[in-house]
């Protein structure tokens, strides 16, 4: 165990940022959780009983009849944001004052910097790196991660849990994207930062990073192991496979979602069932790419003269 | 004709210039002797209220006593702050619900301007200066060092308090309708965060901006279409020094116009860009209907559906 390694990566000023994200994501995902929880049984109880859903008071905070519904702005909500742009500054000035900005030595494009690093939040797409060619990872993963998350409200259909936390009603919906910004997005920055070394390779924590390690990995393109050699067959096989992992993996997911979700799979159009299947797929492709490099050691499963998959 | 009178000026009565200065001067001492002190009075009594002079009422339009109709007035009459309904629900401004990191991200891009603008007084985009103007900050600027660490970390704040902002919008569905558009708005500002972010990491112009810089923009060679390295671009005659990369860089390799572009973007485009896109967000947080919670539940035997 390599305990300065440790700290040196940990210590680092431009990994601190990331080492306050995880404590903060997992508190508010316990305050989201907490009063999704809440309502849920709320929602429960109402449903139970049709008489009491008529009279009760729709919210978890108590209410009393009586009490004003809305309140003025100045004071009740101004206080807060005083609050927290002072709680906010004060944050900023002791990290400040505490921890100083990276500076290294003067750009010098004759010494690379082993490892190379991209700032923080882009980790997760250099990390994809390691799994797709440049131009999946750096340029249309991301294109397609910002087209996702814009059609999100186009695309989702159900009319419930607008406005208050909920699991019980959104279950697909918020898995979906728990799955995509927990697990692709912040676990991928979090590996980048602190596990990868030199050369990219994987160092788990408090290892001693080896400039000079050498990994003699023989990653096979899967038409190969089928034993495929003519490059116009190579890619006509991966241009199946591909096929394929979308027709049989849209059948599963079909399948799953319509009887999961009737509701849902009902009041959707074509349209926004099919973006909305076409951007499933390609999200669920990420771990399946992860998993079968590490199962199978396959590099690529689509090769053509132009661009490989 | 009375030619005597002509130019005397004095009517016919007896004295001279100087006796009707003196009888002037002493009218005017006799005047003071009263006017003043209930001049001085009167003021003492005006400035005893200050909210009631010209001055104020010019700045402030309303009264401030502690009435309904003044607190409204507080947020509708104040440019910063009618951006505010005047009332809200009474549990929308419970933290819990809001996390306030919307709120949150706004004050740090406030904070950015600020101690940018600050910096941008101590920094020249050239090669030849850059990497000196900030060893000169962190050295020997009173506070320069402060304002650099405080700019940097800002911008890591914001990066994520602008991610927990859309964890939040999303876990309490806020983007439902009539709310769509505005994440969508929501959605490219989370993107220009991240490009600010990313275009000020080179300007310090040293080893770490650098090669971050040189490993983010080798991923343009690879666009399909427009790189010279992506699919399809060699055969569209796509080449180093034609390519999106080197528009991006102004150059194959990231050098001096590299530098004074990622400058012109990270201190006037993007943030340009941004605050329009800004404004369209706020403004449509009040016309879609303010916040969205925290609203009652609904369940789901009570949804009606939508007759197609």
């Amino acid at each position: 165990m390599d305990w300065n390694q440790l700290w040196q990566i940990l210590s680092a000023p431009d990994n601190v940022p990331i080492i306050a994200m995880i404590p903060l994501l997992a508190f508010y995902i316990y305050l989201g959780g907490k009063q999704a929880l809440a309502n849920d049984k709320l929602i429960t109880e109402l449903e139970a009983n049709p008489a009491l859903a008529k009279t009760h008071h729709r919210k978890t905070w108590p209410f009393r009849p009586g009490w004003q519904k809305e309140v003025h702005v100045w004071p009740f909500l101004l206080r807060v944001e005083f609050l927290a742009a002072i709680i906010v500054t004060i944050i900023l000035m002791v990290w400040s004052i505490t921890l100083n900005a990276p500076l290294e030595e003067p750009a010098n494009p004759n010494l690379t910097m082993n490892p190379a690093k991209a700032p923080w939040y882009f980790l997760g797409l250099q990390e994809m790196l390691v799994y797709f060619d440049p131009w999946i990872a750096g340029v249309v993963m991301p294109t397609l991660i910002i087209i996702g998350l814009m059609v999100i409200p186009y695309i989702d259909t159900n009319p419930l849990g607008s406005g208050y936390y909920t699991w019980k009603q959104r279950r697909f919906a918020i898995s979906t994207f728990l799955f995509g910004f927990v697990i692709l997005w912040v676990s991928m920055i979090f590996i980048g930062t602190f596990i990868r070394g030199p050369g990219w390779q994987w160092f788990w924590p408090g290892q001693t990073w080896d400039h000079n390690r050498l990994i003699y990995e023989v990653n096979r393109d899967l038409p190969d192991i089928f034993g495929i050699s003519s490059n116009l067959w190579k890619g006509i096989f991966g241009a199946a496979v591909v096929g394929a992992y979308f027709l049989i993996g849209g059948l599963i997911v079909n399948g799953l979602f319509r009887r999961s979700n009737p509701k849902d799979y009902k009041r959707m159009s074509l349209l926004q069932y099919s973006i909305m299947m076409t951007f499933f797929l390609i999200m669920v492709a990420l771990p399946i790419k992860i998993l079968i490099r590490h199962l199978f050691h396959i590099k690529y499963v689509w090769i053509t003269p132009w661009f490989n998959i | 004709m009375p030619e005597e009178n002509k130019g005397n000026g004095n009517n016919g009565k007896p004295g001279g210039l100087l006796t009707r200065v003196t009888t002037g001067v002493k009218e005017d001492l006799e005047a003071l002797k009263t006017d003043l002190p209930a001049k001085a009075k009167e003021q003492v009594e005006i400035l005893s209220k200050p909210t009631k002079t010209q001055l104020y009422t010019s700045i402030f339009r309303h009264k401030h006593d502690d009435t309904p109709r003044n607190r409204a007035l507080g947020v509708l009459s104040n440019v910063f702050l009618h951006l505010h309904p005047a009332k809200v629900n009474r549990d929308a401004v419970r933290y819990s619900y809001t996390w306030g990191m919307g709120g949150i991200t706004f004050y740090l891009f406030f904070v950015l301007t600020l101690t940018g603008v600050l910096l941008m007084f101590y920094y020249h985009p050239s090669k030849v200066q850059a990497f000196r103007d900030v060893l000169y900050l962190e050295h020997d600027v009173p506070y320069g060092k402060l304002l650099r660490n405080m700019h940097r970390w800002a911008a890591h704040l914001m990066v994520i308090a602008v991610e927990l902002h859309m964890f939040r919008v999303f876990l309490t569905g806020s983007y439902k309708k009539p709310r769509e558009f505005n994440w969508t708005v929501g959605v490219i500002l989370l993107v220009l965060t991240l490009l600010l972010s990313f275009t000020g990491y080179l300007l310090p112009d040293d080893q770490l901006g650098f090669w971050a810089v040189t490993v983010g923009t080798n991923m343009a060679r690879a666009t399909p279409l427009l790189g010279h390295e992506g699919p399809f671009g060699p055969q569209l005659g796509m080449t180093p020094y034609n390519d999106v990369r080197f528009g991006l860089l102004g150059g194959s390799i990231v050098d001096a116009n590299a530098l004074l572009r990622s400058y012109i973007w990270h201190c006037i485009g993007i943030p340009i860009i941004a605050s329009v896109f800004m404004i369209v967000h706020f403004w449509r947080v009040r016309k879609d209907g303010g916040i969205s919670g925290p609203a009652p539940v609904v369940l789901d035997s009570e949804v009606k559906e939508a007759k197609k």
